[in-house]
């Protein structure tokens, strides 16, 4: 699509609604704003304006539906697959100003947020009043915003679920600038098609998130950790469906292999508790009492034990649970600092199939002669599989990152998964997107795309 | 080798409000756990363990419930627990505490190293070890950042200092104290728990102590006493500067250097 190239007059218009500090042109855009986490893509947009509030949201949108001038919506730019990214330039929108907490509702248990609250942010804020906000990304300077265009997941989907779960409303603008309010403080709702739950994961491509109601809960006032070693991946993962059918839901079930353990301590440059076993089960139980907390893990240490565990380390205080969980989230980060170059695979498959998926990555690995890292959430089938060029040449990384791709994903069907567990299609997967799910289907999102943004002004080239 | 590693209940959080009134914490509904620092006490011993075929021994001092730390210590992997739990103890101070323990020590038998966390999280004086090793007249090394070497005789350690590293030769029996992360802690293990649930933890009370003079134990015992317990005002005041990465770098350069942190 042909859009309008950026003139002076528009820079101006656009001053004349954000304020000259809040609109960034030439060298005064900083490299972060030309990329997101995905590697390999940068461009940079035309301008970057940075709106206090749903009215300046709401007017850049109708300027640029008037001028054919295409917009980006951006957050903290944590993204992994390039939704944050101005291929086609023009106007990058970032809410990192909107980003006020504008109430706790105690009676409803909700909190409402401006789009650029950080995750981190809202979870100090809720924890510190005994609430809890349950969807728990890895990456905490993440703002909501993009959570939500996402449809984040995190560790504690197992029990609680995803992002979609704990937003009760949005207020969005459209790319005619028009304001749109779903959904409510309200916990049922059976009014017809739910919209609020269209634009939850649709990745700044058919609105403009500009705040958000979100459900909380009671904080639980306890959490207590296992850490199963395992003598290998395989015996680990086939205990993940073993532990589900126990009927005891942890919070959090996460997998991760030795190597991958190992390259946290060096780029955290501290020890993880064991590292002496192959593979591991990382498990978090929730509750009210400690009783009850240790009743339900030492039935599920149990089941372990049984489905081949060789011991089960218990992790019950703030300092092992900190020495076991600043691992695991820097898990990421360790694996990108151990190699030259990364791209990945988010895929999602139902939990029976975790161990198969697995054990293909394997194959994969071998067939193609590539180094594979994975760690992820073995209770909900979110897995991570990192492709890792280390000292490849850039043409051969490239055919060979294709093939394993290729291989993965059809797996991850074959096995009645889907492209994305939580990192969205973005840019960077929508071939992966079209392939899995045929022209019928992408023709109804295409659809969908067009009755919100007639003129394609908003993230084009995302998604669909 | 015996190795006797003494270890502490603590509230399991650092958020304990304080009775203003009496200075007494208020620990109702708080849990507790082993004081973090005993952790690395007890991994210095179970290392020494498998390096030598040492025997482990945890002794702690406290009410019944006490009971958990010791508990806990064999989810570890350590031998033997002694519990020292009497009224008379109660309301020990520092130097009290110390002179309990060290009796308590003496009826367990020689033991060739005594080890002890560098301080506790409620008490924060890291006094309580040299002052046992003062009681029971062997050498001391506090604040230990790793061990050389040891033998029958003696046990080579490096002594934080702060601003230098000590390596010191120590004859044993001593005692040394132990800095965190001497040693990353195991984390308790479930097998060890079953394993270790019908081991007892033996009692020590007033009783068993060679000197049964109740002035030199509990409240009796204590020289100091504690007047007034506060939190410390938390300081609340900060600044918010904008401008370029340029400017604020520069900025903060400046500002640490006005603050001589730089």
């Amino acid at each position: 699509m042909k859009y309008k190239t950026i003139t002076q007059k528009d820079i101006d218009r656009l001053i004349s609604i954000c304020g000259k500090d809040n609109v960034l042109t030439g060298d005064r855009i900083h490299e972060d704003y030309s990329r997101d986490e995905l590697a390999g893509i940068r461009q940079y947009p035309d301008a970057v304006v940075l709106p206090g509030n749903r009215e300046e949201v709401a007017e850049v949108m109708k300027y640029a539906y008037e001028e054919h001038i295409p917009v980006t919506p951006r957050g903290q730019g944590t993204g992994l697959v390039g939704a944050a990214i101005a291929i086609e330039k023009g106007i990058m929108l970032s809410t990192e100003r909107m980003k006020r907490i504008l109430e706790l509702d105690e009676a409803n248990l909700t909190l409402t947020v401006e789009p650029g609250a950080l995750l981190m942010e809202i979870s100090e804020y809720v924890e510190k009043r005994d609430f809890f906000y349950p969807p728990d990304p890895g990456e905490k300077s993440a703002s909501i915003g993009g959570n939500i265009s996402t449809n984040a997941g995190g560790m504690r989907a197992v029990k609680y679920g995803v992002t979609r779960d704990f937003v009760r409303s949005l207020e969005a603008v459209l790319p005619s600038g028009e304001i749109l309010r779903v959904g409510g403080k309200i916990v049922k709702d059976s009014s017809g098609y739910s919209l609020k739950d269209l634009l939850i994961g649709s990745e700044g491509t058919l609105a403009v998130i500009t705040q958000a109601i979100l459900k909380l809960l009671p904080l639980p006032k306890v959490a207590i950790s296992l850490l199963v070693p395992f003598p290998d991946i395989e015996t680990a993962v086939r205990a993940v469906p073993v532990i589900i059918k126990s009927k005891e839901i942890p919070t959090a079930i996460e997998y991760m292999e030795r190597n991958v353990i190992l390259s946290a301590e060096d780029y955290l440059g501290k020890k993880f508790p064991d590292n002496t076993s192959d593979a591991y089960l990382l498990l978090t139980f929730d509750g009210n009492s400690r009783e009850e907390v240790e009743k339900t893990y030492e039935r599920v240490a149990h089941v372990c034990l049984d489905a081949g565990a060789l011991d089960v380390f218990i992790s019950d205080t703030d300092e092992r649970n900190e020495s076991i969980w600043s691992a695991r989230g820097a898990f990421l980060e360790a694996i990108k600092a151990s190699t030259s170059e990364m791209d990945e695979c988010d895929v999602v498959v139902p939990r029976n199939y975790v161990a198969d998926f697995i054990n293909y990555t394997k194959v994969v690995e071998k067939e193609l002669k590539v180094r594979i890292a994975s760690f992820g959430h073995a209770g909900d089938g979110n897995l991570h599989v990192y492709i890792l060029k280390d000292e490849m040449p850039d043409k051969v990384f490239a055919k060979k990152l294709k093939k394993a791709f290729d291989m993965l994903y059809a797996k991850g069907e074959a096995l009645g998964g889907h492209v994305s567990g939580e990192h969205g299609i973005g840019y960077a997967k929508k071939e992966y997107l079209a392939r899995m799910n045929g022209e019928t289907y992408m023709n109804l999102l295409r659809g969908i795309k067009k009755t919100f943004d007639p003129t394609g002004i908003l993230n084009p080239g995302k998604v669909c | 080798m015996q190795i006797t590693v003494c270890i502490k209940q603590v509230p399991g959080t650092s958020e304990v409000d304080i009775d203003e009134k009496t200075g007494v914490l208020k620990r109702e509904g708080i849990d507790s756990k082993m004081n973090p620092y005993d952790l690395y006490a007890i991994e210095t011993a179970l290392r020494l363990k498998a390096e030598q075929g040492a025997k482990v021994n945890v002794l702690t001092m406290g009410p019944p419930q006490a009971e958990a730390v010791i508990r806990e210590a064999y989810m570890m992997g350590a031998d033997k627990g002694f519990l020292m739990t009497d009224k008379k103890f109660a309301g020990a101070d520092v130097l009290a505490t110390a002179y309990a323990l060290s009796q308590g020590i003496r009826t367990l038998g020689d033991s060739d190293l005594l080890i002890c966390g560098k301080m506790t999280t409620d008490g924060d004086t890291a006094q309580v070890g040299p002052e046992i090793a003062e009681y029971l007249q062997i050498p001391h090394v506090a604040n230990v950042r790793r061990i050389h070497e040891i033998n029958e005789k003696a046990i080579v350690v490096e002594m934080n200092m702060a601003e230098s590293v000590e390596i010191q030769e120590v004859q044993l029996p001593c005692l040394i104290t132990v800095e965190k992360d001497i040693y990353p802690p195991r984390l308790p293990s479930f097998k060890l728990k079953l394993k270790t649930a019908g081991r007892p933890v033996k009692n020590v009370t007033f009783k068993d102590l060679k000197d049964r003079n109740e002035m030199h134990y509990g409240l009796n015992g204590s020289p100091t006493q504690v007047l007034r317990i506060f939190p410390p005002e938390p300081n609340k005041t900060n600044e918010h500067w904008e401008g370029s990465g340029e400017a604020l770098s520069k900025r903060l350069a400046e500002k640490l250097h006005e603050l001589k942190f730089i």
